[in-house]
C-alpha cells in the first residue's frame, strides 16, 4: 500500500508531504479507499474462481446442459432451484455459474493480449522514436478511427460458429491502440531519465535498457488501463452476444442468457434478472478494482 | 600551502591530454511555431577547445545556459557535438561503432546532479552495481561479482550488507555514492562530475568531495568536475575554465583563474559569490552585474558578454576576441584583460 | 499609528514551542518540534538549516499554508504582534496575508500565474484589496515593478511570466509580496534556483527593501554564506528543532553549537585547498523515528551518556545568543579562523 509513497526517503517525507498538496494517503477519505479495495478485490476474486471452478458453486452436480427437464421449462425460483429453470428446463442457477466463465475468459484474455501487444510495440515507439514511431502512432490513430464495436460486429459476422477464441480473437484485433498510446507516453517519459543514461554510458544495449529499465518503470499505467479494460470486455462480449453476433450455443454464456430471456420478459423475468446481476456485479467489481490500482499505483492520474 | 600549488602545478602542465574538445559545436534547432517562422538555433557550445589532463582535475565554471551542462553530456559521449572532435587517447569517440564504442564507453563515466534520479528504483544497490559486470561479462566472472560489488561498496564507505536494499532506503549521499561506486566500477579513465554534489547538503557535501578526492588519488583518475559552486570547484581543480555563453572565456590553473583573473566575466562572477567574498583567502569588491545572461538562442554580436561587461567600448560590440595568452598556460577572450578598476566613490 | 510603539516593545513575530506533525504512509514525523523564533520590525532573520531540517514547514507554518491534513500544528504558539495567528479563524488568517506578511518562494514562475500579464497579476493585489480603479492599479503596478527594478517596467507591464528572465520573475515576485506594504516577509530560498551573478542583485534588494520599509525579514537558506550575507539574526535548525541562534557574525565565527561548527567548517574555504574538507560524518536523523535524546548526538564528537538520553533545551547565553547543547562550553572556534 506503499508503492506510490515510498519513493521518497523517510527523511524527506514530510518535505515531499509538504510540497504535493492533498496528495498523500492518510487523509478522511483513506478508508473508503481500503473499503473500495477489499470489496472489488473480494468480487475479482470470486467471479474468477466461479470461471475457473465452476463445479464448487453448484456443489459438484450436473453440468449446465444435463438433467434437463422440458416440463420444467421456465419455472419460477424454488427452494430446489434457487435461480429457477431455464427454457429447457435445466437448473438456472447451474446456468448463471457456468456462465461466468466465457465472461471472464473474454475479458481477461482479451485484456492481457492488448497489455502484451501494448507494451512491446509502445515500448518500441516511446524509445527508438524517429520513424518507428511515426508508423506505428500512425497505424494506431487509423485503427483508433475505426469504431471499436463496429470492427469487432464486421469480423465476427465472417465466422459462422462462434466460440469463446472466436469472440476473443475479435476484441483483442482492435483493443490494443489506446494501450499502445499510453505505454508509448509513459516509455517517452522514462526514456530520458538519468538512470537509463548511466545504463547507456555503461554501454548497455538497447535491447538491454529497454527490458531491464524502460519497460519495469514504464509498464504501470498500463497495466492498470488494462485492468480497467477488463470490464469493458466483458460488457462488449456480452453485449456482441445479446445482439446474435457474439457467442452462438452451445457456448454458456450470460449474454446468450440474457438474449434468451428477451422472449420471456413477462412469463419469466427471474431468466432476465440473475444473469444481468451477475454481469453488473462482474463488471463493477472489475472496474472498481482498476479504479483501486490506479489510485494505488499512479495518484496523480484521476 | 606553497608545495600544494607547486602540485597542482606540476598536475595542470603535464602535457599530453587523456580527453581533448577541438573546435567542438553543439547546436540545437528549436521546433518552430509556424511552418515558414525562421528556423531557431540554441548554440549551447559555439567552438569549444578543451584538454582534460591524466589525473589532474578541470573544473568547469559558469552560469546557467553557458553550456556546461551540454559540455558534459559531450565529454561523456551522451551526445555527440554538431561540429568539432572529441577525442579520447587521440581517437575520436564519435567515429567508433558497435563493440569498440561499448569498449570505449568503459573508459569515460558520467556523475549525474540528482543522485536518487540516476538510479533505477526498481533495482536492489547489488542489480544496479552489478549491471556493469553484466555488460561486460570479461571483467569479473560471475561468480566473483558478489564479492566485487562488497568491494565497490566498501570503497566509496557504504556497508556492504545493505546490497540487497534499494534506492529510496538511502540518505541522498548514500545515494550518490552508490552511483560514484557505478561510475568507477568499470575502472574508468575520467569522471566527469556534472553538478555531482550540487543537490547534496552542506554537511553531506563536504563527506562526497572528499571521497571523490581520494578515489582519485587511489584510482588515478582525471576529473572534469562541474559546479556553480564556486568555492568547491576552486577547492577540488587543478585547472579551471570559465565559460559564458558557449564560450569558453577564461582558462588557466587554479590559482591564475580564481586569484588573478583576467577576463572581467571571471570577477564579476566570483566576487558575486557571497562565499568567496565572506573568506579570508583573496580580498574582492562585488562586482554587481546588470540583468542576465543572454539568451543563447540569440548571442549578441562581438563579445558575447559586452552587453553586462563594466569595461565594455565600443570595439566590444563589433568584433569578437579570441582565447589568447595572458600568461603562462592562462588565456583569456578579451580585448582588455586584466583586473577591473574599483570605481572609488 | 498608535501600535507603532507597541510594535517596538513586542517583537513582530514570535513562536513559541511551535510543533507540527504530517502523517505519512510510513507513519508520524515530527517536522517541528518546539521551535522558537522572534524577529523584530526592521530586522532580519536567517533560518539556516539542511533539508529535513523544519525550516520551508515553519514558514509555511506562519503563513498558514501547511496543507492539513497531512500536516497538523500540535501545539505552540505564532504572535504576530502578540496576536495568536493559530487561534484565528482561518477566514481571517488568510486575510492577513498581503498586508501584514507576505512570502518568497524559491521557484518564481510556478508562484506566477502564466495565462496573465505581470502587470495585472501586481494589479489584481490593489484592485481587491484596496478597491483600485484598474488604470490606478496598473499605475501603482508599473511604480512597483520599478522599484524592484525591473527595466522598462512601464512597457513589460503587459508581458507574460514565460517573458521574463529567472531574475526578473524573482523580482516581480518580490513585488507582489511587497505589494500591501507588509510588515514582514517571508523569503524561502529566494535565490537557490537563481545564478551567482542574479543572486548578488535579489539579495541586495531584499536587504534595501528590508532596510526602507523598515520590515521584519525571515529569510530561510541552506547557504550560509547568504545568511551572513543579509541577515543580522540567525536561527540554526536541526531536525526540526533550534540549535542555536544569536547574532549572525556572533555565531558563524564563534559557533557554541557542535552542528553550527561543523556547517560553518564543511563549507570549503580557501585555506583548505588540497586538504581534506573537515566533513559532518553520517546523515540527519529520520523524522519518523526521532531519537531519545539530542537529535545531533550520532554525528557530534562531543557526545556523551547526557546527550542520548534527554533533549538539551534552547538556553540563554547572554549577548541575545542561545544554544541547545549540553556541551556548549567545549565547541572550539573552528581553526580555519583561528589562524
Amino acid at each position: 500500500m506503499s508503492t506510490a509513497t515510498n519513493t521518497v526517503t523517510p527523511t524527506e517525507g514530510a518535505q515531499a508531504a509538504a510540497r504535493i498538496p492533498g496528495k498523500v494517503k492518510g487523509g478522511h477519505h483513506y478508508w473508503w479507499l481500503r473499503l473500495r479495495f477489499i470489496i472489488s478485490g473480494s468480487i475479482v476474486l470470486l467471479v474468477i474462481l466461479m470461471a475457473a471452478l465452476p463445479q464448487i458453486f453448484t456443489g459438484f452436480g450436473p453440468g449446465p446442459t444435463e438433467n434437463c427437464d422440458i416440463l420444467n421449462s421456465n419455472l419460477p425460483p424454488s427452494a430446489l432451484h434457487p435461480f429457477g429453470m431455464d427454457v429447457q428446463g435445466c437448473d438456472y442457477y447451474t446456468n448463471v455459474i457456468y456462465g461466468a466463465r466465457a465472461s471472464i475468459l473474454v475479458g481477461i484474455v482479451v485484456s492481457l493480449i492488448a497489455f502484451a501487444i501494448a507494451a512491446a510495440v509502445g515500448a518500441i515507439a516511446g524509445y527508438f522514436g524517429g520513424w518507428i514511431d511515426a508508423v506505428i502512432s500512425r497505424l494506431c490513430d487509423m485503427a483508433f478511427g475505426l469504431p471499436f464495436i463496429l470492427a469487432a460486429i464486421v469480423v465476427l459476422q465472417l465466422f459462422g460458429q462462434r466460440n469463446v477464441w472466436t469472440v476473443i480473437f475479435a476484441l483483442a484485433l482492435f483493443s490494443w491502440p489506446g494501450g499502445v498510446r499510453f505505454m508509448r507516453s509513459s516509455v517517452l517519459e522514462v526514456r530520458n531519465r538519468e538512470y537509463v543514461q548511466a545504463a547507456r554510458l555503461l554501454g548497455a544495449s538497447n535491447s538491454r535498457i529497454i527490458r531491464k529499465h524502460i519497460v519495469p518503470n514504464a509498464i504501470t499505467p498500463l497495466l492498470v488501463l488494462q485492468t480497467l479494460g477488463v470490464g469493458g470486455m466483458i460488457s462488449a462480449e456480452a453485449g456482441l452476444t445479446f445482439i446474435g453476433i457474439g457467442l452462438t450455443p452451445p457456448a454458456v454464456s450470460w449474454g446468450l442468457q440474457l438474449a434468451a430471456a428477451r422472449d420471456y420478459i413477462d412469463a419469466a423475468p427471474h431468466l432476465l434478472i440473475f444473469p444481468a446481476v451477475f454481469l453488473t456485479i462482474t463488471v463493477l467489481g472489475f472496474v472498481l478494482f482498476g479504479e483501486a490500482m490506479r489510485d494505488e499505483f499512479d495518484p496523480k492520474g484521476k | 600551502m606553497p608545495h600544494i600549488v607547486a602540485e597542482h602545478a606540476r598536475r595542470a602542465t603535464n602535457t599530453s591530454p587523456i580527453m581533448e574538445l577541438r573546435g567542438v559545436k553543439q547546436h540545437y534547432a528549436i521546433a518552430r511555431p509556424l511552418p515558414f517562422a525562421p528556423k531557431k538555433i540554441v548554440r549551447a557550445l559555439d567552438g569549444v577547445d578543451l584538454r582534460v589532463k591524466p589525473g589532474s582535475t578541470l573544473g568547469i565554471i559558469g552560469e546557467s545556459g553557458c553550456g556546461k551542462s551540454t559540455l558534459a553530456r559531450i565529454l561523456s559521449g551522451l551526445e555527440a557535438p554538431s561540429e568539432g572532435e572529441v577525442l579520447f587517447e587521440g581517437v575520436d569517440i564519435n567515429s567508433l561503432r558497435g563493440a569498440e564504442k561499448r569498449h570505449m564507453r568503459q573508459n569515460i563515466q558520467l556523475i549525474f546532479q540528482d543522485p536518487y534520479a540516476a538510479l533505477d528504483p526498481r533495482m536492489s544497490i547489488e542489480q544496479i552495481l552489478s549491471e556493469p559486470f553484466e555488460i561486460h561479462p570479461g571483467l569479473v566472472p560471475e561468480s566473483g561479482r558478489r564479492r566485487k560489488v562488497q568491494e565497490l561498496m566498501e570503497l566509496v564507505g557504504l556497508n556492504p550488507d545493505h546490497l540487497g536494499r534499494y534506492p529510496h532506503n538511502f540518505s541522498g549521499g548514500q545515494q550518490q555514492r552508490i552511483g560514484i561506486a557505478r561510475g568507477i566500477a568499470l575502472n574508468p579513465k575520467v569522471l566527469i562530475c556534472d553538478e555531482a554534489v550540487s543537490a547534496l547538503d552542506v554537511s553531506v557535501r563536504a563527506q562526497v568531495v572528499n571521497l571523490l578526492q581520494d578515489l582519485q588519488q587511489e584510482l588515478g583518475l582525471s576529473f572534469v568536475f562541474i559546479a556553480h559552486d564556486l568555492q568547491i570547484v576552486r577547492h577540488i581543480s587543478d585547472e579551471v575554465a570559465t565559460m559564458y555563453l558557449g564560450r569558453i572565456v577564461e582558462h588557466g590553473t587554479f590559482a591564475q583563474v580564481y586569484d588573478h583573473s583576467e577576463h572581467p566575466y571571471t570577477q564579476a562572477l566570483l566576487s558575486a559569490a557571497p562565499e568567496l567574498r565572506q573568506g579570508n583567502g583573496t580580498k574582492r569588491e562585488l562586482i554587481m552585474l546588470q540583468g542576465d545572461p543572454p539568451s543563447p538562442l540569440d548571442p549578441p554580436p562581438g563579445c558575447r558578454f559586452h552587453t553586462r561587461c563594466p569595461i565594455a567600448q565600443a570595439r566590444c560590440a563589433q568584433a569578437e576576441p579570441t582565447l589568447d595568452g595572458v600568461g603562462e598556460g592562462h588565456n583569456a577572450r578579451c580585448f582588455f584583460p586584466g583586473p577591473i578598476p574599483v570605481r572609488s566613490a | 499609528m498608535s501600535n507603532q510603539t507597541d510594535a517596538q516593545q513586542t517583537p513582530l513575530l514570535q513562536v513559541h514551542d511551535l510543533r507540527v506533525e504530517f502523517s505519512t504512509s510510513q507513519g508520524i514525523a515530527t517536522a517541528i518540534n518546539g521551535v522558537d523564533l522572534s524577529v523584530s520590525a526592521g530586522q532580519s532573520l536567517g533560518i539556516l538549516g539542511e533539508s529535513g531540517s523544519g525550516k520551508s514547514v515553519t514558514a509555511r507554518t506562519i503563513m498558514g499554508l501547511l496543507d492539513t491534513p497531512p500536516a497538523r500544528v500540535v501545539g505552540g504558539q505564532i504572535l504576530l504582534e502578540g496576536e495568536d495567528l493559530l487561534s484565528l479563524p482561518s477566514k481571517v488568517r488568510r486575510s492577513l496575508n498581503g498586508p501584514r506578511m507576505a512570502m518568497v518562494f524559491q521557484d518564481a514562475l510556478s508562484a506566477l500565474n502564466p495565462v496573465h500579464p505581470v502587470g495585472r497579476q501586481i494589479g489584481e493585489l490593489f484592485r481587491v484589496h484596496r478597491g483600485y480603479s484598474r488604470a490606478a492599479a496598473k499605475r501603482a503596478a508599473i511604480e512597483l515593478m520599478d522599484r524592484v527594478k525591473i527595466p522598462a517596467a512601464s512597457s513589460r507591464v503587459n508581458d507574460y511570466p514565460h517573458q521574463f528572465s529567472g531574475g526578473m520573475r524573482q523580482r516581480i515576485v518580490i513585488a507582489m509580496a511587497l505589494a500591501l506594504d507588509p510588515q514582514l516577509l517571508i523569503a524561502d530560498e529566494p535565490t537557490t534556483a537563481l545564478d551567482v551573478t542574479v543572486q548578488a542583485q535579489i539579495l541586495a534588494l531584499l536587504k534595501e527593501q528590508q532596510v526602507e520599509r523598515n520590515m521584519g525579514l525571515v529569510l530561510i537558506t541552506h547557504d550560509i554564506s547568504v545568511v551572513r550575507e543579509v541577515t543580522d539574526h540567525v536561527a540554526v535548525m536541526y531536525a526540526g528543532r533550534v540549535v542555536e541562534q544569536g547574532p549572525t557574525a556572533q555565531v558563524l565565527s564563534a559557533p557554541r553549537h557542535p552542528y553550527t561548527r561543523g556547517l560553518a567548517e564543511s563549507v570549503a574555504s580557501e585555506e583548505l585547498k588540497g586538504s581534506r574538507l573537515p566533513a559532518i560524518p553520517g546523515s540527519p536523523p529520520d523524522l519518523l523515528n526521532l531519537p531519545m535524546g539530542c537529535s545531533f548526538a550520532n554525528r557530534c564528537w562531543l557526545a556523551t551518556e547526557e546527550c542520548n538520553g534527554r533533549v538539551p533545551t534552547l538556553t540563554e547565553l547572554g549577548e541575545s545568543r542561545a544554544t541547545a547543547c549540553f556541551h556548549h562550553e567545549e565547541v572550539q572556534p573552528y581553526a580555519a579562523h583561528s589562524r
